[in-house]
């Protein structure tokens, strides 16, 4: 599974959005699609644990979640820095 | 820390707050009372002129409407839960020995009923989405608490148990972010009208662990939640004595309240600090309120 497929299937699964994950394009805004606050951040653990890695504290934003587009971009920076490290 | 622990120690030796032993829990000298209960009519002569309805609950609230406010999730290191002692005879017996013995007595201790209030608000929202929808234009509320955070420290402006006075608006988004927009002006004004510099910024809830610094960041960049802020133990590290919160629809969608059209209903709130504004106060102006500057005196006793 690509990385983007499985933030697709943790954001269905932990986003609990009001519209069905596979009808949004990647770069949709998933916080006008109704992801809420403690959603996120419940989304944000399941990530963490999934790919193994850390969102460090200036990533813990709304930009970093606002798409499935932007959270694969930061995931993929940070498997390279995380498994370099 | 010199500093504060001399406010504190100024704070006591004036007679102005009574040390109990603990970190955060003092007593009131009666000048220090007065000075909160005319800040306190100042901020009636400040308000809007629509009518709020007066609401007084105690300092303890439901411990299932604490549960269901969610408050757990984001703060479980500041909260206080009352416990009783709900054995027999011979627990009791047990209960004795262990304090004489100057073990840890509280293990037997039950969960009561009440959690002490955390902010004002929280008891009001259950209340209000039991009494149904609300009518055309929603809701004004009048609160004032003792609230409790278990935080111990030496600052003076960071009590475990201190009052919070509240405003509360409860309907559609627009009625809401207007109030919160009217009492931002309101509020700088009424703290310029008693001698004391301010400024306003945004801020966010001390959340608790890495998920609360998410939250936390969330908050920030939607403008949630603005302090005014005023110097009181430090110029360099001001104290929030009045906050502005936009809460969007968390305590509507989590108690059901519901507009007169069948709405979720969106929630915002003022509250004042009161100790913390009345140690602004004592720290710019002296100890002694007989020496405020004229204005002061006027606005506050005039």
């Amino acid at each position: 599974m690509s990385a983007v497929e499985a933030i697709r299937s943790i954001v269905a699964k932990h986003g609990k959005l009001p519209v069905d994950v596979a009808t949004l394009q990647d770069d949709a805004d998933l916080y006008a699609a109704g992801l809420s606050s403690f959603a996120s951040v419940q989304l944000m653990l399941a990530i963490e644990e999934h790919f193994d890695i850390e969102f460090p504290e200036d990533r813990l934003n709304r930009k970093t979640f606002s798409s499935i587009k932007a959270i694969t971009e930061v995931v993929t920076e940070l498997s390279k820095d995380q498994q370099a490290a | 820390m010199d500093m504060q622990t001399s406010l504190l120690d100024r704070l006591f030796s004036a007679g102005l707050l009574i040390d109990t032993g603990v970190d955060g829990l003092y007593g009131r000298g009666g000048a220090f009372e007065d000075v909160i209960a005319r800040f306190e009519a100042l901020i009636g002569k400040h308000a809007p002129e629509a009518t709020p309805e007066v609401i007084r609950f105690p300092p303890g609230m439901n411990r299932a409407h604490f549960e269901g406010s969610g408050y757990m999730k984001s703060f479980p290191q500041l909260a206080g839960t009352v416990h009783s002692f709900c054995g027999c005879e011979l627990d009791h017996m047990n209960l004795l020995e262990c304090i004489a013995e100057g073990g840890d007595w509280t293990e037997g201790q039950k969960a009561t009923d009440i959690v002490l209030t955390p902010a004002a608000c929280y008891p009001l929202y259950p209340t209000i989405a039991r009494r149904g929808p609300l009518s055309e234009g929603g809701g004004l509320y009048d609160l004032q608490s003792y609230c409790f955070r278990h935080e111990p420290s030496k600052d003076p402006a960071r009590m475990q148990l201190f009052r919070m006075r509240e405003f509360v608006r409860i309907g559609t988004p627009d009625e809401v972010m207007a109030f919160r927009e009217d009492w931002m002006a309101r509020g700088a004004k009424l703290i310029e009208a008693v001698g004391l510099d301010v400024e306003l910024d945004t801020a966010n809830d001390p959340f608790f662990g890495r998920a609360g610094k998410m939250m936390g960041n969330s908050q920030r960049e939607q403008k949630l939640k603005f302090e005014l802020l005023i110097p009181v133990t430090s110029t360099a590290n001001k104290t929030a004595c009045l906050s502005f919160n936009y809460h969007q629809d968390h305590f509507g969608s989590t108690w059901g309240l519901e507009t007169a059209d069948g709405e979720v209903a969106h929630t915002a709130c003022v509250g004042f600090g009161l100790e913390r504004i009345a140690l602004a106060l004592f720290a710019k102006h002296g100890l002694d309120t007989a020496d405020w500057p004229a204005p002061v005196r006027a606005a506050l006793w005039g």
